[in-house]
């Protein structure tokens, strides 16, 4: 069975240092899942490339473009995510989040979910833990234990061979988590996921609505 | 089928001048709007309700009585009459009041709105919108279909030997949508009824529509009120007409620029695109309308907004005029001649509920019948 590694990734310029860091993350994952015997597939959704869809998604009620509609439905499809960020003032990037906002929150409950960001020093390095990992804790995602953060030193300074380290640790800890969750009986498998919108057939008997109200 | 015009009623500033109207222009210019709808043979106008600004559509059945002292023909209903922060009891009475001014003419569609701090001003909780929909709406159905209620409930005082007044006209409830853009539950409980299901589609792209009315028509069929193709379905959509879609565009594109609901937002090609929004030619409007059947099956009501975002009484009065004229009528030959036999054509009117007389499952509180659940239902979809 193939799993669905799905990426996102809000670096704003091209070449992006953050990009740099979700096409690590993503080889290391790949190569984790092969190593355990299965086949990884990657979809990697360039959050840059929605900023104008999500910005109409917003303004109109919720209404999703084809484009955010598209990437909400490759997520909710996904066996594991690799979430990367710049830091903004302190937190994750406006662009991240508001694909967050406008994911269904139901999509990504249970899912396995590596974390990581990118900045220019080292001093913004807990924003994986104050804010990455809340956001993703309130949407009951399953966030692996360790998170990437990778500072401009990393790349290419002497902290380049930890950043390794800290990816490959990362990714197994991921690789673990999509690989098991994928065995039958461990109830993953079965498990459905939702988009925002209607999934037909599942209603509720109106009989027991009105039950519910004593009627 | 019906084809109509409804409005929500908005007090905007029209971005070309700079002028807002004042609510009794808006008011009066509202009432122009039935008015130019019956004369141009349209068959149904709807008010919206809301009880804050911008909107100033406070009081439906005093405008639509109003409204139908003033005309023959029209079919009188609401966009929507809240069901939960209204109190069923005052629904029951008000509507079968105009029940009776307006010679049958009235059907409406429940409604929960969806702005949270308009609840408390009426005693209630968004929170509870679903609860209060389905609790209100069916002692709504037992005080029209029931000379005296005891009746007890979760959201408001009981009741003892009560018994609303006037009684319905000709002892005959008017017909009830349920108008619903994503919650199915509200689907489910047109579907439970056998009332009309309304999908406002404004914001919303034709395959969610239709996932909707799918679900609606499925369960139509389960509670046995008929085959799912046979349900009663009603769309709405938005458009604006002119001679060329050049001249359309140009004309529309500033109201729609600065429109509170929309403007500022996605271009007018990307919401034309994304909703069922026709900004056009008449024959545009007419082969995108076509359209929706192809998505949703054979339906009974269209309406149609045309008087939002600022458009002055003028424009809109000529819009109107359009739609009646030239769109219309070609919809209405083209409609029918795609629709199979056993499809009903219009929904429910008071004449066609007192014809089918007072034994029909209309009259009936809770008109579902019992299914077998364990015999799984077949869903056949309404149209292929």
């Amino acid at each position: 069975m193939t799993r669905r590694i799905v990426v996102l990734t809000a670096g704003l310029s091209q070449p992006s240092s953050t990009r740099l860091l979700a096409d690590r993350l993503t080889d290391a994952v790949t190569t984790q899942v092969s190593a355990r015997g299965e086949a990884a597939s990657v979809e990697v959704i360039e959050l840059r490339e929605l900023a104008h869809d999500l910005a109409t998604t917003m303004t109109t009620g919720g209404l999703p473009t084809p484009a955010v509609e598209a990437a909400r439905e490759t997520v909710a499809a996904a066996d594991a995510v690799i979430a990367v960020t710049p830091v903004f003032a302190a937190s994750y990037s406006g662009l991240f989040k508001m694909f967050v906002d406008v994911l269904d929150p139901e999509s990504i409950a249970g899912m396995p979910v590596l974390i990581a960001a990118t900045a220019g020093t080292a001093r913004h390095q807990l924003v994986l833990d104050h804010a990455l990992r809340p956001l993703f804790s309130y949407l009951r995602a399953a966030v692996v234990p360790t998170g990437v953060f990778a500072a401009t030193d990393d790349f290419g300074g002497p902290g380049s061979q930890d950043l390794g380290h800290r990816i490959s640790r990362a990714a197994g800890e991921l690789a673990t988590a999509v690989v098991a969750a994928g065995v039958e009986g461990f109830g993953q498998e079965a498990r459905r996921r939702s988009v925002r919108g209607v999934t037909a057939g599942e209603v509720t008997d109106f009989e027991d609505l009105l039950a519910g109200l004593g009627q | 089928m019906q084809f109509g015009i409804f409005s929500v009623g908005d007090v905007t500033q029209d971005p070309t001048t700079g002028r807002t109207p004042s609510e009794g222009e808006r008011i009066s210019a509202m009432s122009a709007y039935a008015l130019k709808a019956e004369e141009v043979g349209l068959d149904v106008f709807a008010t919206g309700e809301h009880h804050n600004p911008p909107f100033m559509t406070s009081a439906p059945t005093t405008h639509l009585a109003w409204i139908a002292a003033q005309t023959q023909r029209l079919q009188l209903s609401t966009s929507t009459t809240l069901i939960t922060t209204t109190d069923p009891v005052r629904i029951a009475e008000d509507y079968a009041f105009l029940q009776h001014l307006s010679g049958g003419r009235v059907d409406l569609m429940m409604g929960r709105g969806n702005t949270g701090p308009v609840y408390p001003w009426f005693g209630k909780d968004i929170r509870q919108g679903i609860p209060l929909a389905i609790e209100n709406y069916h002692l709504l159905r037992r005080l029209w279909r029931e000379e005296v209620v005891d009746w007890k409930g979760k959201f408001r005082t009981p009741l003892q030997g009560f018994t609303a007044t006037p009684r319905p006209l000709d002892g005959t409830p008017p017909f009830v949508w349920h108008g619903s853009i994503r919650s199915t539950e509200i689907a489910e409980q047109a579907a439970y009824y056998g009332d009309g299901f309304f999908h406002n589609h404004i914001f919303w792209n034709i395959e969610h529509t239709a996932q909707m009315v799918d679900l609606y028509r499925r369960r139509f069929e389960h509670y046995g009120h008929g085959s799912a193709d046979q349900a009663i379905v009603g769309l709405g959509g938005q458009v604006f007409m002119a001679g060329s879609e050049a001249e359309a565009k140009k004309t529309f594109r500033p109201y729609f620029d600065e429109a509170p609901v929309y403007g500022h937002g996605p271009s007018l090609e990307e919401f034309t695109r994304m909703t069922p929004l026709t900004v056009g030619t008449p024959e545009m409007v007419i082969e995108r309308t076509l359209g929706f059947a192809d998505a949703v099956g054979d339906y009974q009501r269209q309406m149609f907004l045309i008087d939002h975002a600022g458009l002055p009484q003028d424009v809109v009065l000529e819009q109107i005029e359009i739609l009646g004229r030239e769109v219309v009528p070609v919809l209405r030959r083209e409609f029918e001649a795609r629709r199979p036999a056993h499809v009903p054509s219009d929904p429910p009117t008071h004449a066609s509920l007192v014809a089918d007389g007072l034994g029909a499952p209309h009259h009936l509180v809770a008109p579902a019948a019992k299914v077998d659940l364990t015999v799984p239902t077949t869903g056949a979809r309404a149209s292929a």
